[in-house]
């Protein structure tokens, strides 16, 4: 039986492989990475051989541990983890529970992640081959180890599976991801800093960790090899009761999952809260503002883009911290403006076929533009107007706000104008309603880049009297340039704006139902 | 009276994708007050339609005309008469249900307190004033179909076209939905579904229309169309394609 599942992965494995000759260069390119981290990994252990034992019990231990901490978390925010042989789909067909974790078991080694994590645990064996006792140590404890990572990742996701199938959990882990995502830059560069400050710092942690279920398996060998065969012994007690008790917790949720299928509950909730609909006027164009606002705060497509940010100062003022120039912060408000004008670009094909309501309806183009450009200018002009100012408190060097602001506001409104003729003609390629916010959306992605960059283009030339005001202030010195921009900006973004909300909305009332069938494409 | 009032007239519709023609020259007159039933195989044609006719798709040819208005040459008045349950389309479903219909009848430009007062009605109505607050994304298949119902009659069309209105809705709320939209053409108002199930059309609607491949195969009032045979035995006489149950032999039990 157990044979039998290993075979049936395979052969999932081999048929996905033969449904695209894409899927093939994906798994080569996945592949090659893989090869060369791995390779790295290996090579390394090898030379560990040659070092002071303590340090090589610090890599191992640490490594070790952070491949487990891997194989739990990385699933879970990234839902990406393989569920080709997803326990569910065995319901029906009476396995024997411990043949079922056992083929799951070894199952979840074949795969790019299970090769990589064994070929580098049983490397270790060489780090510790200086005697018979420590390499044994070494693969008994890589052994335990891998099948901990395989377990570990098998409970996560089995705990998990009944929670990411609510809609909420789903929302909220996708945004979250976002976080560490932008603030991967500064993150690295301070654990770098950290571990420059001390270097004890690294085996002290490693030593605690040791002594943990996260790095007991991984520090047998170095203990035998420092000739500790006590501290050894009950090492691979903790580590024995590790896998063990992982897996007595995997055989009870399996047990459980089996039986009570994913249930995506939620309470039950009155009514008597309209939120925005009972604030904002009662006018179509009204409506369509509350709708589209509501969207940005419960829509992770949406909020997951507002997350970004305030987000965005803080990587540019990391940036300025490590030149210690901070000129650079003054590009966080146009740079806002741009990307939250730009967000309503697309904001039909968010709509997806929802939008058959506007054109059963009956509402007129200029509403349904007119709604959508103020939502977004509700929260996007005070979100800017801060941005654009903040940086010169920081600066202390004001010489640069009369134009920037100008700009910045410019920018805003042109944009929000020009998104609105963009998104009443042409859709682009973005995630279904209710999809995360990182999957890859269907439909076509040539039509998608050139809508994106053809509207930037010509944005860019919207803009050319602002950014021309900016230069000039540049080569002559002459503040007079930054005040014409404060006056000129606002006033050309607020005719563009409405030009292109007139624009659009004609366009709408002339190809409502052409729009509607291009995004019924897509559904 | 002689001739009746006639709430929908189709003309010629037709409309192709790519190389197949899904709706081939079409021509239908829904009489006001009537209860209209539109019945056919999947791929028959009838969502497409039902489509050209509320304005949601444009026609290759064609003409639709609600109450004396071209719903293309002034779809904007022509849409005031209507209210449209499409089907297979999404809802603004992080919206909660109440939210959802209000934003309907907003959108139509209806004043606040009159949609207040409807919102309410039609929930308790519906069955869904326990989940008024719930959002429409948690709601069940069921529940949706409620929803997108109530969006649609919130303006009190003169015509109600709904496509595929009972799928996945229970007994009980198919039987609340059937007294609502008896009571609405009871009182002058003209509905017009499309349904797979032959016996509810039968027994609910007056008239009907048999729609395969793109043609219309039979209309007029149901007892006309049926010609004393049920509803389902004509409908595949018309239509044909049952298959012989030979073979098989395996399957049985005893």
């Amino acid at each position: 039986m157990v044979a039998h599942l290993l075979r049936l992965k395979l052969t999932l494995l081999r048929n996905g492989l033969r449904r695209s000759p894409w899927q093939l260069v994906g798994l080569a390119f996945g592949g090659l990475y893989a090869l060369f981290i791995v390779g790295m990994c290996v090579v390394l252990l090898v030379l560990l051989r040659q070092q002071d034992p303590g340090l090589a019990q610090t890599v191992v231990v640490l490594g070790g541990s952070a491949a487990l901490l891997g194989w739990g978390i990385v699933p879970v925010i990234a839902s990406a983890v393989d569920m080709t042989l997803d326990p569910a789909r065995f319901t029906t067909s009476a396995v024997p529970m411990p043949q079922l974790l056992a083929g799951l078991a070894l199952g979840g080694l074949i795969g790019l992640p299970g090769l990589a994590t064994s070929i580098v645990a049983l490397a270790t064996v060489v780090t510790f081959s200086r005697g018979v006792l420590p390499a044994a140590g070494a693969l008994v404890g890589a052994v335990l180890g891998v099948l901990t990572c395989v377990v570990f990742c098998r409970v996560v996701t089995t705990a998990t599976s009944s929670l990411a199938a609510s809609r909420r959990f789903r929302d909220v882990s996708g945004i979250a991801f976002m976080v560490p995502l932008v603030l991967l830059g500064p993150i690295t560069a301070g654990i770098f800093q950290g571990m420059a400050g001390s270097g004890a710092f690294l085996s002290d942690l490693a030593g605690r960790i040791s002594w943990t279920p996260l790095g007991a398996a991984w520090s047998l060998g170095g203990d035998l090899e420092a000739g500790r065969p006590g501290t050894a012994g009950l090492k691979l007690l903790i580590a024995a009761a590790t896998l063990a008790g992982l897996s007595w917790c995997w055989k009870l949720l399996l047990e459980r999952a089996l039986v009570t299928p994913p249930y995506s509950g939620s309470s039950r909730r009155k009514g008597g809260r309209l939120g925005l609909f009972s604030l904002l006027p009662a006018t179509p164009a009204g409506a369509v503002t509350a709708r589209a606002l509501t969207y940005w705060f419960r829509d992770p497509r949406y909020s997951g883009s507002l997350v970004v940010i305030p987000l965005l100062p803080v990587v540019l003022a990391f940036q300025g911290s490590q030149t210690n120039d901070y000129g650079v912060l003054m590009i966080t408000g146009p740079l806002t403006a741009f990307l939250l004008a730009w967000s309503i670009s697309g904001d039909v094909s968010y709509d997806n076929t929802a939008f058959a309501l506007h054109v059963a309806a009956g509402v007129r183009g200029v509403h349904d533009r007119l709604g959508r450009a103020l939502a977004c200018l509700a929260f996007a002009l005070p979100t800017v107007l801060i941005l654009a100012v903040v940086p010169f408190f920081i600066m202390a060097d004001w010489a640069w706000w009369p134009s920037i602001l100008g700009m910045s506001v410019g920018v805003l409104l042109t944009g929000l104008g020009l998104s609105s003729v963009v998104s009443a003609r042409y859709t682009i390629a973005v995630p279904l309603p209710g999809d995360s916010p990182f999957k890859k959306p269907p439909g076509n992605v040539g039509q998608t880049l050139a809508v994106q960059f053809g509207g930037m283009g010509v944005l860019l030339v919207l803009v050319l009297p602002e950014a021309g005001l900016v230069l000039a202030q540049v080569l002559t010195g002459d503040p007079l340039f930054g005040w014409i921009n404060l006056a000129l900006g606002p006033v050309l973004g607020t005719a563009l704006f409405i030009v292109g909300v007139r624009l659009g909305g004609r366009w709408l009332d002339a190809r409502g139902p052409e729009l509607l069938a291009q995004v019924t494409v897509n559904r | 009276m002689s001739t009746p009032l006639i709430a929908l007239s189709i003309r010629g519709l037709a409309k192709r994708f790519g190389t197949k023609i899904a709706v081939d020259g079409i021509s239908l007159d829904v009489p006001a007050g009537s209860f209209f039933g539109i019945v056919g195989p999947n791929g028959a044609g009838k969502t497409t339609t039902l489509s050209m006719a509320t304005g949601l798709l444009r026609p290759d040819f064609g003409t639709a005309v609600v109450h004396g208005v071209d719903v293309w040459a002034q779809p904007l008045q022509a849409k005031k008469l209507m209210g449209i349950l499409p089907d297979g389309v999404r809802l603004f479903d992080r919206l909660s249900g109440e939210q959802l219909v209000t934003y309907a009848g907003l959108l139509r430009g209806m004043d606040r307190d009159v949609v207040a007062a409807r919102v309410g009605e039609l929930l308790a109505a519906l069955d869904l004033s326990q989940d008024a607050g719930t959002l429409v994304v948690d709601y069940s298949a069921g529940m949706t179909k409620k929803i997108a119902l109530a969006s649609a009659l919130i303006h009190a069309p003169k015509i109600l076209v709904l496509d595929e209105p009972f799928e996945s809705v229970d007994p009980v709320s198919a039987a609340n939905i059937r007294d609502i939209l008896d009571r609405y053409v009871a009182t002058g108002g003209t509905v017009i579904v499309s349904s797979h199930v032959m016996d509810l059309v039968q027994r609910m609607c007056d008239h009907v229309a048999v729609i395969a491949g793109g043609r219309i195969l039979a209309a007029g009032t149901v007892d006309q169309v049926r010609a004393g045979a049920t509803l389902e035995e004509r409908f595949v006489q018309l239509v044909g394609g049952r298959s012989q149950t030979e073979g098989l032999e395996w399957l049985r039990t005893s």
